[in-house]
């Protein structure tokens, strides 16, 4: 964990919660976040927009965040559903959806609404 | 800017299509106006006789209602006929003097039923078999009158037959030919299906030609004359005698027809603001009158109304099937033949299975077949691609047998399925299921039947049977995709071929530069397309590309395997399968250590540990010491062997430290899809190398070489390569091999696909009789593997790679 998170780590204002920097999460990639809230899988998009969703695929539960992600879909490992990051609903023709999370990026900082 | 404006005349399939294909290219390029003289919106027109039949209701073969007219902003004149084109002020004009202005019109007006000239055609009674109203009125009278003949014989009078018959009438189908479906069939195959016809009480009369209609004293019709005297009497009559292209407003219109309205390779008729698809165009003097070539028309047609001006359609080759439950008839192509083909026939008449496959210059170019269906798509597709069958010959008539072996109950044959038959055994779809999607949803892909149903789309087993369903389902508008050029996938139109031609001509080193010169249409493509394409430069251009993890399936990336809660199996390369104290003792230990649930033997001589949380992957690694196994990778998987010579009283050859040095030569290599690979040091090949990619057995004299086998889904045994004198040699070609299998393979094909794709002929010279070629691709894999560095050392030991197991905490 890089020092400049490690100081605001403890910080929430307004429910925020700073979780790492956004290049701890790899572009395309993902990172898990460990919550009593169960884990939230925070994505990171080509073009540097950042989104969590429950770590749980609608369909079995896999875990999306080690999905590949494209565009504004990631595609769940276990059998392929696609979701979308933006508001967690399947992609047609499945249904279904996962928990979205409030995230955003400040001063090169993501931070998740628990 | 205002839009153009784009009137579509037919608010048909073809028409309908179109306007489809058209926005999902340039959704907002036209206003778009549509006219159809039916009082509906756009359905399934070949679902009719299932309506007919009593199997389906109306409201289920409805492709697009009238709200999705309105949701994408498509004015629809419904019950409105155009009755005239005003080309100079370029306006359509309908019966009720609607007027529509257009910048581009599309003709998609199908096709009118032909009503032969007989006295009485015009009587009450008297119907013909196209639409809507025609069904309507079919079914009404079937519920008020006992007797119908259906004057036609070929696969709609058929349909309209068997529907009166489900109906409750009694059926008498008259027909010119000597034969049904004459069109269609050849005799054996048409006195089969008459047969089964007349054992479901539909009665016929062929070689009968109308002479008229009698009318009876209720005004309505009251019986058929025969040419030759014969009366049969009729409450109902059924004219299916063929279809003509209605060209009608094109002709008063003064655009070029000729049996259609004539149009070139861009659906474009001599109007050049004027296009027209469908059963009303004669494209290259042909107008085709079944679905699928409509679609293809229709995609092209959408390319030039997008201004993209780069598709051509080049005319379609069709199939036949008869859309009847339960019987299982197929043609296509050139079935009569001529003084230059070639038959081979196989008729069980007690079986009820007939088969004629015609060739003309080694090349199937047509095919009938009756009872037996199974291989229609794969006899179609032979055609369609125009492939040598030389080296499939003696086995051609038995089909690809492309059906898996395992997963529902041995079935190879789809009509005869219950509807709660379990057709794909991995996701647990039944017949019936898949048939409601394809009614319901429309559906004419085998690529959306798995995407609504999930049948067929995990291990592909059961591909054959669910192709099978689809075209039983929607009869002839059923095309089995053409491999050649099918894309890669949604995100391109580009082939695997054309994607790899790319990479190694325009020296593309990395998948934005590969996305960008063949133009993507994603911006960071799909979880299909991004593993293929980063294969696809790892493999062309070893150590200069550079390999994108995130382009990686998770096993690839995680280097162990995804377990459904979530959890990584971890198996430690052991090589040849041979172990040590030392090695098991630390096993166990870490299986202790990190309170592994599950450890268990594999098929490819190896131990799994089952159960790892990922976050202790590093640390499970750096316990073991031990080399990856890769048993998650498209890869080197395993070298199996058996105990060979060095122990063995019956063992000729060393086959452990032969599978060693194999399996230390492969290491870290990357492949389109699995390779294992098996050594036996004696031809009673207790390693089961005759189910390998490569299997290689030890006899007295040397080592025979096995390749292409496969022993998961469907068992395919290895096809016998070459014999070798010397080990290096059995190394060299073994390594030749799997390089040009890396190098022509597609992605996730396996070596047996591969070799069925290319042929092994193709494989053998490169590989057994040039020896420069052999030594160039040996040289090839050897480079490529060079200096490759153990994935679990390096996870261990960089902080960036290790950063992928580490959770973060809030």
């Amino acid at each position: 964990m890089s020092s400049v998170v490690a100081e605001k780590h403890a910080a929430t204002i307004d429910g925020w919660r700073t979780i790492c920097a956004l290049e701890d999460i790899p572009r395309l990639g993902s990172r898990v976040v460990q919550s009593t809230a169960g884990d939230i899988a925070v994505f990171r998009t080509a073009d540097d927009a950042v989104f969590a969703l429950h770590d749980r695929c609608p369909h079995k539960g896999g875990p999306l965040s080690q999905g590949i992600v494209h565009g504004r879909q990631v595609t769940c490992p276990l059998h392929g559903w696609k979701t979308r990051l933006d508001d967690g609903n399947a992609v047609a023709p499945d249904v279904g959806c996962t928990k979205p999370f409030a995230v955003k990026v400040e001063d090169g900082l993501v931070l998740l609404k628990i | 800017m205002k839009k153009s404006k784009l009137v579509l005349v037919g608010n048909g399939m073809a028409g309908v299509r179109t306007v489809e294909e058209l926005l999902k290219l340039a959704p907002d390029l036209y206003d778009i106006t549509v006219f159809g003289a039916e009082p509906h919106g756009n359905y399934n027109r070949i679902l009719l006789s299932p309506v007919l039949a009593g199997e389906m209701k109306l409201p289920e073969i409805m492709l697009n209602d009238l709200d999705w007219y309105r949701d994408n902003g498509i004015t629809l004149h419904a019950g409105k006929k155009v009755e005239k084109i005003d080309r100079i002020r370029r306006k359509v004009i309908a019966a009720d003097g609607t007027e529509e202005p257009y910048d581009r019109l599309l003709l998609a007006t199908g096709s009118v039923p032909f009503m032969p000239p007989i006295p009485g055609r015009d009587l009450p009674g008297v119907l013909a078999y196209r639409d809507i109203a025609d069904t309507e009125a079919m079914i009404e009278a079937a519920q008020a009158h006992r007797r119908a003949v259906v004057i036609g014989g070929g696969l709609l009078g058929l349909e309209a037959a068997n529907g009166l018959k489900q109906r409750g009438m009694e059926v008498t189908v008259v027909h010119l030919a000597d034969w049904l479906m004459e069109r269609q069939l050849d005799k054996v195959a048409a006195g089969m299906l008459q047969a089964s016809l007349e054992a479901r009480g539909l009665a016929f009369l062929l070689g009968k030609q109308t002479e008229a209609l009698v009318q009876g004293e209720s005004g309505r019709v009251c019986s058929v004359r025969m040419k030759d005297g014969l009366e049969i009497p009729a409450d109902l009559v059924v004219v299916a005698a063929g279809i003509r292209p209605n060209t009608q407003l094109a002709e008063a219109a003064g655009l070029h027809c000729s049996r259609g309205i004539v149009v070139n390779d861009t659906l474009q008729t001599f109007d050049p603001r004027i296009y027209a698809v469908g059963e009303c165009v004669a494209h290259r003097g042909v107008a085709y009158g079944l679905v699928a070539p409509l679609f293809e028309q229709g995609k092209v047609a959408a390319n030039h109304l997008a201004n993209y001006g780069i598709a051509r359609y080049g005319g379609s080759s069709v199939s036949t099937k008869l859309k009847v439950t339960g019987i299982d008839v197929f043609s296509a192509g050139d079935f009569t033949g001529n003084e230059r083909t070639e038959e081979i026939v196989l008729h069980d008449r007690s079986g009820g299975v007939y088969k004629k496959l015609v060739i003309e210059n080694e090349r199937l170019v047509g095919a009938v077949l009756y009872g037996d269906t199974a291989d229609s798509a794969w006899y179609f597709q032979l055609m369609r691609d125009g492939k040598d069958i030389r080296d499939i010959r003696d086995h051609l008539m038995f089909g690809q047998n492309h059906i898996g072996d395992v997963g529902h109950q041995g079935k190879s044959n789809a009509a005869a399925l219950p509807d709660d038959f379990e057709v794909c055994g991995c996701n647990g779809v039944c017949k019936g299921t898949i048939v409601k999607a394809i009614k319901e949803k429309g559906l004419f892909s085998l690529d959306d039947v798995r995407k609504h149903t999930k049948a067929s789309s995990s291990c592909g087993s059961c591909t054959g049977l669910v192709e099978q369903i689809l075209a039983s389902t929607v009869g002839g508008a059923y095309q089995a995709a053409e491999s050649k050029t099918k894309p890669l996938c949604g995100c391109t139109d580009h082939t695997h071929e054309e994607v790899r031609r790319a990479i190694r001509a325009q020296r593309l080193l990395s998948i934005a530069e590969a996305m960008r010169f063949m133009e993507w249409r994603t911006p960071d493509g799909c979880a299909t397309c991004r593993p293929a394409l980063n294969y696809y430069l790892i493999s062309t251009w070893p150590h200069e590309a550079k390999d994108d993890p995130q382009s990686r399936f998770i096993n690839e990336r995680a280097h162990a395997n995804i377990q459904k809660d979530g959890s990584y199996s971890v198996v430690p390369r052991m090589w040849g399968g041979l172990t040590t104290p030392d090695e098991l003792r630390r096993i166990a230990n870490v299986a202790e250590k990190y309170a592994i649930p599950t450890v268990k033997v594999t098929g490819g001589q190896r131990i799994d540990l089952l159960g790892i949380r990922k976050a202790d992957l590093p640390g499970v690694w750096a316990d073991l010491g031990m080399p990856s196994g890769h048993a998650y990778g498209k890869s080197i998987r395993t070298v199996k062997t058996c105990v060979g010579s060095e122990h063995c009283r019956f063992g000729t050859q060393k086959s452990m430290s032969m599978g060693v040095d194999l399996e230390k030569m492969l290491y870290g290599m990357w492949s389109p899809h699995k390779v294992k690979l098996a050594v036996s040091g004696c031809p009673r090949n207790c390693a089961e190398a005759g189910i390998k990619d490569v299997g290689v057995i030890g006899v007295d004299s040397g080592w025979e070489l096995y390749v292409a086998g496969n022993g998961g889904i469907k068992t395919e045994v290895a096809q016998f390569l070459c014999k070798v004198k010397t080990r290096e040699e059995a190394m060299e070609v073994t390594a030749a091999f799997l390089q040009l299998y890396r190098e022509e393979g597609w992605y996730l094909e396996r070596t047996v696909h591969y070799v069925q794709r290319v042929g092994l002929d193709h494989v053998k010279q490169a590989v057994v009789e040039d020896l420069e070629k052999r030594r160039a691709l040996h040289a090839r894999l050897l480079f490529a593997l060079k200096d490759y560095e153990d994935p679990w050392a390096a996870a261990v030991e960089k902080p960036l790679v290790r950063r992928e197991f580490e959770p973060l905490e809030v």
